[in-house]
């Protein structure tokens, strides 16, 4: 059974600096890694011969507009089957540099998931074999889902549940 | 004794008369074939609709997997700018005479995405003609079968050989009483 506790002692101690802001929120081991270190980041993960954590559960994107040069965040989700161990790692990222290395060449499952990052968030991912937007036609020339954009007013009753028959 | 009954075949013949635009009519909405796809959580309703409890082939309506072989094109959800391309191609794939049912409010107008949604059509009608428009998010299966049965009206009041307009329907209170 693994502890939050021993993986990020053994991250730090092969990582350094490079890492930081450790958390578990719900017992969810949490950290941040700098943009160059987590390509070997992943890599070690997945090699490690008794943490195993090889499976990539999911890559997303958070956008910060408030925090100058961390705007957008990169998140990446990752799970070892021999261990039911899960783990979640960050990459902060200026907004006028969103670029990052592509994991596709340590798991093939990255590929559609960096495609829907690049379409929703506009993150750069370097390497990638086929950066496209995945989900939104391709004429379309912005990142829906930075929160750069009006919200809807939340008092209109225009559009209440009783005028959609539910 | 009624011959026309099933349980009284004398095993004469009988005849009936009709005219050939009746029999066109009667033929085109007894068979509606529906392209079978979905886009979203109407598709799930159409997809009871079709299934045993309320057995939409009991009207003759049967889902095909081509667009050459299908009659009407249910447009069973939300319209996303993506999708917009391949429903126009579908359509015009179908070959004529051929039928749309909008289904839900996704499809009808836009529904819960109709200003703000990025990504969704605001309506199908926008891309493709609709003859029926089914109301609800999403339409219950009975919903749908009203659907069809208002197609069929349609289908029944065309002229197909001579190409004059449809004869207006008229308004339930006058049928009932004609």
């Amino acid at each position: 059974m693994l502890t939050n506790e021993e993986v990020a002692q053994t991250i730090i101690q092969q990582f350094g600096d490079a890492v930081s802001d450790f958390d578990d929120p719900f017992d969810l081991l949490t950290f941040s890694v700098t943009r160059e270190q987590i390509i070997p980041l992943i890599q070690y993960l997945k090699e490690h011969p008794t943490y195993q954590i090889a499976f990539l559960t999911d890559i997303t994107a958070v956008h910060y507009p408030d925090s100058p040069g961390r705007e957008l965040c990169v998140v990446y989700h990752m799970h070892s089957f021999v261990n039911n161990y899960r783990v979640r790692v960050k990459v902060y990222l200026p907004a006028e540099d969103p670029h990052i290395p592509t994991a596709t060449k340590q798991h093939l499952s990255a590929n559609w998931m960096e495609r829907e990052t690049f379409d929703l968030f506009g993150v750069i991912f370097d390497g990638h074999p086929d950066l496209r937007r995945i989900l939104n036609m391709e004429e379309m020339d912005y990142h829906p889902m930075l929160k750069q954009y009006p919200l809807e007013d939340a008092t209109r009753e225009d559009k209440i549940d009783a005028l959609f028959g539910r | 004794m009624n011959p026309s009954s099933p349980s009284n075949k004398s095993g004469e013949a009988s005849v009936f008369f009709i005219t050939s635009e009746e029999l066109l009519n009667w033929s085109r909405s007894s068979s509606l074939w529906p392209l079978t796809f979905g886009l979203a959580c109407c598709a799930i309703e159409m997809m009871g609709a079709m299934a045993s409890n309320y057995d939409l082939e009991r009207f003759g309506i049967f889902p095909r997997p081509s667009p050459r072989q299908s009659d009407i094109m249910i447009v069973s959800g939300t319209v996303t700018y993506k999708m917009a391309d391949r429903i126009r191609r579908l359509y015009e794939q179908m070959s004529e005479p051929r039928y749309v049912i909008s289904m839900g409010s996704c499809a009808n107008c836009g529904g819960p995405y109709w200003q703000h949604g990025y990504h969704v059509v605001k309506g199908v009608d926008k891309i493709i003609p609709v003859d029926v428009y089914v109301p609800g998010c999403p339409p219950r299966p009975e919903a749908l079968i009203d659907g069809f049965l208002k197609l069929q009206e349609k289908i029944r009041a065309e002229h197909p050989l001579t190409g004059d307009k449809p004869t207006p329907s008229l308004p339930a209170e006058e049928r009932r009483k004609a």
